[in-house]
């Protein structure tokens, strides 16, 4: 029987396997940064030991940081001790640091794949759930505990249980306005927050394959959203084009030697899946979360289930409580909701793409009275290339703040966060309770749904301004 | 790491599905360097207001559930998020066992790397100790790893399922570093395989 993309991954990198315990996996790339490498440095220094591989080990500081152009003298005291120990880690145990003051900085997901770290069939892991991004190459990619962080910096391997496979096949032609995000969101709404526990998804079918490699990103990110660790695309000439040249791409003849491997990694047609799930993308219609959960989602045109629709007591528990935090009604319409963030960026949808999308939708239009809104690219290049793109005079005009590069509001750690009660218009990726900042209640969109939530100062169903 | 081989002892019951890391410990308790003190935070919106004084009606402030070490939760508990520092506030909090019908898997694999046991058990019998605890917060539940068991006070018991090789390291204490290392003549080998 043939091979899934997963098994080969996995297969390639089984360093040894005793029988009754887990594989002792041999990680190709490991991305920290400030927030739960400390610990793990820690960890070595306890026990005198030291960065097998400074070489596969790259540092980036997103989450902690202030977007606001800020020296850090003036920062929170805790986020500067975070970002001067990570300094003084990187230096210590030889690792590459992109630093907040240098050239190459952002969010650990968008500046991995820039800088061409990320390759079809490697494994990454690094301290953070979206890790899963980076599956979009093609790669075995997850996030780990702090604990495991250690164990990779000192051994460059993880100890692994296999876990199972999940087709997901989504096939047809997205409508106009129908984005990758809302693929993703469709999903999980569909599966559950937790549907996918225990499994690996491969994402794979027609629609899959007409989307850009920062549309693939979108979805391989939020994989976790649906309880996967992981989620992958097989690699092909999208994932190739976006690769070359990048300065930690293979060069020259390795490049050649690198696409003919990559090019052998695709699941073959008689691999088996331990479950499978099938979307049709011409059904689908820009999504917007309603809960506290990313599952908790319907198409813009719909409604909030209610309690009587669900069958499962948990799942009805689940609804009231999340009604009670985001002070929605039960069978409420979600066009017309009043919004009084927005915020646009994150590793789901802060590229490149995702603004020259969302600027489109903003352009010569003006964000609504009320609204407080952020555009935060995800990275420096990002950032740039925007600038270059004359995109961030298109936000400023039209009354958005135009930032640096960082996590930001995706997880509220310093002072970017969102009032108790205001709803958020987010392109991130979580909903959960507190998340955007106490007592915030997010509402997760695409960045073209969330910029015409801006200028309208409401959920609207993007696909009439695109008419 | 702590081992963990049984334990008896009082649980909270936490009536909530889908409790994620962001609930167990929001992001801005993460600007610590080490591990301590974590437990502060731990659940931090639901325990407090806004003004820091505890929300009475929060199952953890309240005086009957002083103590204990069980958590009782619901299904997909420990979600989003990688942050071991959830972990760490739980057994900072001094939690030794979370039950639920299901973790989210970062959280499972986080918590065997601290002495904290993980015990997934079916629905119906979550909803039962639930009722249970409830209704009699001194109720003491016995969880023994060994026997992977769940014991009531009326002698019902309940078996768990656990990865045999985490059960090992649990009881015994280990942690992943010294397999790993274990393993090092095979890693000085896979590294030296050409990639393609
Ligand atoms: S942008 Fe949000 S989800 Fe992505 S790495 Fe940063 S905090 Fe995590």
């Amino acid at each position: 029987m043939g091979k899934t993309l997963f098994e080969k991954v996995w297969d390639a990198h089984v360093v040894a396997q005793d029988e009754g315990a887990p594989a002792v996996l041999y990680i190709d790339a490991h991305l920290i940064h400030e927030v739960t490498s400390p610990q793990a440095f820690g960890m070595l220094r306890e026990q005198g030991l030291t960065v097998r591989r400074p070489d596969k080990t790259f540092a980036t500081m997103d989450h902690a940081i202030p977007t606001r152009d800020l020296d850090i003298a003036l920062w929170p005291a805790d986020a500067a001790t975070q970002v001067r120990t990570l300094r003084e880690n990187c230096e210590a145990f030889g690792v590459t640091l992109w630093d907040i003051n240098g050239p190459i900085q952002g969010i650990v997901h968008v500046v991995g794949p820039e800088m061409g770290v990320t390759h079809p069939g490697m494994t990454i892991v690094c301290g953070d759930s979206h890790t899963s991004t980076h599956g979009a190459f093609g790669a075995l990619a997850f996030g780990i505990g702090t604990s495991e962080v250690g164990h990779v910096l000192a051994t460059q391997c993880l100890l692994q249980k296999k876990p199972r496979t999940m087709a997901i096949t989504v096939d047809g032609e997205l409508g106009t306005g129908v984005t990758a995000k809302d693929i993703i969101l469709a999903i999980i709404a569909k599966n559950g927050a937790g549907g996918g526990a225990g499994y690996v998804f491969e994402y794979r079918g027609s629609a899959i394959r007409t989307l850009s490699m920062a549309n693939r990103m979108t979805i391989c990110n939020m994989s976790i959203e649906g309880g996967a660790r992981a989620g992958m695309i097989a690699p092909d000439e999208t994932t190739f084009a976006f690769l070359k040249g990048r300065p930690y791409a293979p060069q020259g003849e390795a490049w050649e030697r690198a696409v003919a491997f990559w090019k052998t990694l695709g699941s073959d047609a008689d691999a088996h899946f331990d479950r499978e799930l099938r979307l049709d993308a011409s059904q689908l219609q820009p999504m917007v979360t309603y809960g506290t959960n990313p599952g908790q989602g319907v198409p813009v045109t719909g409604r909030i289930p209610l309690p009587e629709d669900l069958e499962d007591p948990a799942e009805r528990r689940s609804l009231l409580s999340a009604m009670e935090y985001m002070g929605l009604k039960p069978g409420q319409a979600m066009e017309g909701q009043p919004i009084d963030i927005v915020f646009i960026g994150s590793c789901t949808n802060g590229r490149i793409e995702d603004l020259r999308e969302a600027a489109r939708i903003v352009q010569g239009r003006r964000v609504a009275g009320h609204i407080e809104a952020i555009v935060v690219p995800g990275s420096k290049a990002v950032k740039g290339q925007a600038e270059a793109e004359g995109l961030d005079r298109i936000f400023q005009e039209a009354g958005f703040e135009w930032r640096g590069a960082g996590c930001s509001m995706c997880l509220a750690m310093n002072d970017d966060k969102a009032g108790a009660g205001k709803y958020v218009a987010s392109t991130s990726n979580r909903n959960f309770q507190g998340r955007q900042g106490p007592g915030a209640r997010s509402l997760l969109m695409s960045p073209i749904m969330a910029a015409a939530a801006a200028v309208n100062g409401r959920v609207v169903d993007v696909r009439e301004m695109l008419r | 790491m702590q081992p963990f081989t049984a334990l008896s002892a009082a649980a909270v019951p936490l009536r909530m599905e889908n409790v994620d890391t962001d609930q167990i410990i929001p992001a801005r308790y993460l600007t610590a360097v080490t591990k301590d003190g974590m437990g502060a935070g731990l659940f931090s919106w639901i325990r407090y207001h806004p003004d820091g004084t505890p929300k009475a009606d929060f199952v953890l402030n309240q005086p009957e559930y002083q103590g204990a070490r069980i958590l009782i939760a619901g299904r997909n508990f420990g979600s989003g998020s990688s942050r071991e520092h959830a972990v760490w506030a739980l057994t900072d909090y001094g939690f030794r066992c979370v039950i639920s019908p299901g973790f989210a898997d970062i959280f499972y694999n986080n918590s065997l790397k601290n002495g904290l046991l993980p015990v997934t058990l079916e629905e119906e019998v979550v909803a039962l100790l639930w009722d249970l605890v409830e209704e009699e917060p001194t109720t003491t539940l016995q969880i023994d790893l060994r026997s992977q068991t769940v014991t009531l006070p009326d002698g019902q018991q309940h078996s768990f399922a656990i990865d045999p090789f985490r059960k090992i390291c649990l009881l015994e204490g280990l942690d992943d570093l010294g397999y790993i290392s274990s393993k090092e003549a095979a890693i000085v080998a896979y590294e030296a395989r050409p990639t393609y």
